[in-house]
């Protein structure tokens, strides 16, 4: 190739062109999730029945909470090129150790509340530390780790609960997870859009989260460029854990009991929230905001189908395709950006 | 042609005399590279045709090419008297070409018999026919002269006895043309002449043969014809007798040293800046030895797994070493992981930029200042626009094109990538340069760039050590080449004695150049 030629290739102006294509790489890669949200809820407010009502939106903000928390957390895992099966077991255990604190006979509410608080996410953490510790230590996928922990978590669970529910919580502490900020804003969800919002500043502006990202792109790359690659997975996996932690708090906030059986299935929720939000599974690629609206779109998925009449049997069926549909989609998105990039 | 009767049976289509392979102008070009360019060759059938060149000549790109791996941009390809145009690898099984390629393709978890017969397995009322299976894979075994059970399972079978396998897989298939890339490379002497027998037998069975090899006396032993492959343009076609392997080399080699312009005597050497002692990076291994100045470019000569580059891994803590100190300006330093190093200020630009030295998906800024997050961060928080500044200023000094410091590095060319890479180590602060293969797919003009560069880092008072295939690179620009050979260091050459051809035959250390071959 000749210097002439070599320059040329070697500006593509392209993704600093146009303003259309500016517009359209800023459509397709930060807002395309949010407009998908937008339509649905735009589609089922002219379609379904009671819908467009702030009685359901204030539903649905209370439904969203425990998945948001939870997918926040797994957005981290994810974007390292990890996966975390084990959150709606820890979770579980979270419920379990949170009520068992508050259920102390005889200790004021003003000391069991905060100690739960930090007994749900110390447990949650150490979860997740393990989790990653394990991983990166033996080489071992995160797969399989986190499926053991997934039972492990569970029995323990049992184990501390005797296999039944914890009820009996302190009435500040129902009073507080029942409350609605302004008519339409239940404290879970705006906890849960705390989490995000912190969640966001991390991956956005700290160098940890710069971390995160470039393991998830290269992590030879980051090891050889004199960094251990393996501190800040076992971080994310921690923070998921925390995440984990928290979204206990917010089950024992929005259902009042601690429960071995809370949160089953939750991770796969979770993961479905991460990946419709355009996070790759392959890491490196993602926001926490796209979860958020992620984890939108499928609880209005859910809540519009069921106004819609659609039975509970083939709500599933309908989420499924969803999911699988939102990461097609992704594909056609990231082969549209690369052309836009290099034209 | 199209006259030719069906008949004609097993020799196919192409009439007698014409070349079974035609290739006319055929170009390939990845981005920011041109791999192949305007590459016209005939193989005639039943010949043993070699195919020769230096690393990233364009041998591999011509065999994935013919091998349905990658597309042409250009040119025709006609095979057999048709036009050929594979689009995936069972295209090219089809058509009757088979590849033996280096990095053995067979499934390990397999038996033998199994990746034999892979392709047609026999069958009996839809289940496999396992008696037949390993009759048949047990004559083919035979016919490589390999002693082994067809039940065997691959995974227990050594490297060479894999070859051996996937040899005998070739030969099963009733291959027109058989290409073989370097396939004595892992193979001992007694089994390199069964290789030889066996395709002496296949050329009698108008078996036509590509034959790629580094050795450069073997090709001897089975080619007929020669062509020589250099940065991506065919050199020279003609016989193989009559040459004489100095001939051969001067055509590999060929070109002048044009980078000569490129070395700059002024630049000041000073004090030892790196000294490796005694390394070994396994017990069976040889010691390793050697040391950089400061404003010294020391070149490392040798052919791809002389161990030139895991040497410098080795170096550099990214892969392991059992004995060995290294010195840092003269003090002793304990390098067990790349961090180690880094922290010495030493760096490693390595030969796969794209999978190891960069992250691909993320913006130039992005991988300039992850060497050194701290130094634009506080408390953690990253100071963008002290980032953003800090990068700038190295896109400049480096003069990496690029039209925004956010655009994804993939996107850039060959030589601008491998800047980015220079520049994140400039941001660390590093005072040794390992570069491997730093202008490896990179286009002439940005080579001479890159040249330029590791002068002027040079200059500055760094020490550099540039690994390369490329001889006439190091031969321009080094101050004195270290030739490696089979995991040891044999030689090495001041500039005031380069000699390419001495450089090389070091390197082939097969033969001599003194006596006649």
């Amino acid at each position: 190739m000749s210097p002439a030629t070599d320059t040329a290739h070697e500006a593509p102006t392209a993704a600093h062109g146009g303003r259309w294509n500016r517009a359209m790489q800023f459509l397709m890669r930060d807002a395309g999730v949010a407009i998908a949200l937008v339509l649905i809820v735009i589609f089922f407010s002219l379609t379904a029945p009671y819908f467009a009502t702030s009685e359901n939106f204030l539903k649905i903000f209370v439904q969203i909470a425990i998945n948001t928390v939870l997918a926040a957390g797994m957005t981290f895992v994810i974007l390292t090129g990890g996966i975390d099966l084990s959150v709606g077991s820890v979770l579980a255990l979270c419920t379990v150790v949170g009520a068992l604190i508050m259920t102390i006979p005889d200790m004021s509410p003003a000391l069991s509340i905060p100690l739960a608080m930090l007994g749900c996410m110390g447990t949650g953490a150490a979860c997740g530390w393990i989790n990653g510790f394990v991983c990166e230590q033996w080489k071992i996928p995160p797969f399989i780790v986190t499926l053991g922990m997934l039972n492990m978590a569970s029995g323990a669970a049992r184990v501390l609960s005797n296999n039944a529910t914890i009820t009996g919580l302190p009435q500040p502490f129902v009073d507080f997870g029942n409350a609605i900020v302004g008519g339409v804003l239940p404290t879970i969800f705006l906890i849960a859009l705390a989490v995000v919002a912190a969640g966001w500043f991390v991956l956005r502006f700290m160098v940890f989260g710069r971390f995160i990202f470039a393991i998830g792109t290269n992590e030879e790359a980051v090891r050889l460029s004199g960094h251990s690659p393996r501190r800040y997975k076992t971080a994310a996996f921690t923070i998921c854990g925390l995440t984990a932690g928290t979204a206990a708090m917010v089950y024992l906030l929005r259902l009042n009991v601690g429960s071995p059986i809370a949160g089953i299935g939750y991770e796969l929720n979770a993961i479905a929230a991460v990946i419709i939000g355009g996070t790759s599974l392959n890491g490196g690629k993602g926001s926490i905001i796209g979860t958020l609206v992620g984890a939108c779109i499928l609880q209005v998925l859910s809540t519009g189908l069921q106004l819609f009449g659609v039975g509970d049997n083939f709500k599933p069926i309908v989420i499924g395709a969803v999911i699988i549909l939102a990461v097609i989609l992704d594909a056609y998105r990231e082969r549209y950006l690369r052309n836009l990039e290099t034209r | 042609m199209g006259t030719e009767p069906a008949a004609a049976g097993s020799l196919g289509k192409a009439a007698p005399g014409e070349p079974v392979l035609r290739l006319r102008a055929v170009g390939k070009r990845f981005p920011g590279v041109r791999a192949l360019h305007g590459v016209t060759l005939d193989v005639q059938r039943g010949e043993a045709h070699v195919l020769l060149g230096e690393n990233g000549a364009g041998k591999s790109t011509l065999i994935n090419l013919l091998a349905g791996i990658i597309d042409p941009d250009e040119g025709e390809i006609t095979f057999d008297g048709q036009p050929y145009r594979p689009r995936t690898p069972m295209d090219a099984y089809r058509a009757g070409i088979r590849v033996v390629h280096q990095e053995l393709n067979l499934l390990s978890q397999l038996t033998v018999a199994e990746n034999l017969l892979f392709e047609s397995l026999p069958q009996r009322h839809g289940l496999v026919n396992f008696p037949e299976m390993n009759r048949k894979a047990a004559a083919l075994l035979a016919e490589v002269g390999l002693d082994i059970a067809p039940s065997t399972p691959l995974e227990r079978l050594g490297v060479a006895q894999r070859q051996l396998v996937e040899i005998a897989k070739a030969l099963c298939h009733d291959s027109k043309l058989l290409i073989l890339d370097e396939p004595t490379a892992t193979l001992t002497s007694k089994e390199i002449e069964r290789l030889f027998g066996i395709l002496k037998q296949l050329k009698a069975r108008q078996v036509t043969l590509i034959y790629i090899s580094h050795r450069l006396h073997e090709i001897y032993e089975v080619g007929d014809r020669l062509t020589v492959l250099r940065d991506g343009e065919v050199v020279s076609t003609q016989p193989l007798a009559g040459l004489t392997i100095p001939d051969i080399v001067r055509l590999m080699v060929g070109r002048e040293i044009k980078a000569e312009h490129v070395f700059r005597p002024g630049v000041v050497v000073g004090a030892e800046i790196l000294r490796v002692d005694g390394l070994r990076r396994s017990a069976a291994l040889p010691e390793v030895s050697f040391n950089v100045k400061r404003g010294e470019i020391v070149g490392v000569a040798g052919l791809v797994g002389s161990g030139r580059t895991e040497t410098m891994r080795a170096v550099f803590g990214a892969d392991p070493r059992v004995a060995g100190h290294i010195f840092v300006d003269g003090q002793e330093v304990q390098i067990a992981s790349p961090q180690d190093a880094v922290q010495r200020g030493l760096c490693l630009l390595t030969e796969d930029r794209k999978n190891q030295g960069l992250m691909l998906g993320m913006s130039c800024v992005e991988n300039i200042t992850i060497t050194d997050l701290a130094k634009v961060s506080h408390g953690g928080l990253l100071n963008a626009a002290a980032e953003r500044s800090a990068a700038e200023k190295l896109i400049q000094e480096l003069r990496i094109k690029t039209p925004s410091i956010f655009q994804l590095v993939r996107n850039f060319s060959g030589g601008n990538q491998q800047k980015v890479v220079i520049a994140k180590w400039l941001f660390r602060g590093a005072q040794v340069l390992i570069c491997d293969e730093p202008t490896r797919g990179i286009d002439v003009g940005a080579k001479e760039e890159i040249y330029e560069l590791l002068w002027d880092l040079a200059a500055e008072g760094r020490g550099i050590v540039v690994v390369s295939s490329d001889l006439p690179e190091l031969v321009g620009i080094c101050h004195r080449i270290i030739v490696f050979a089979h995991d040891r260091i044999v030689g090495e050459v001041p500039r005031a004695e380069f000699d390419q051809q001495r450089i090389l035959s070091l390197a082939y250390e097969e033969f001599d150049l003194e006596p006649s071959h």
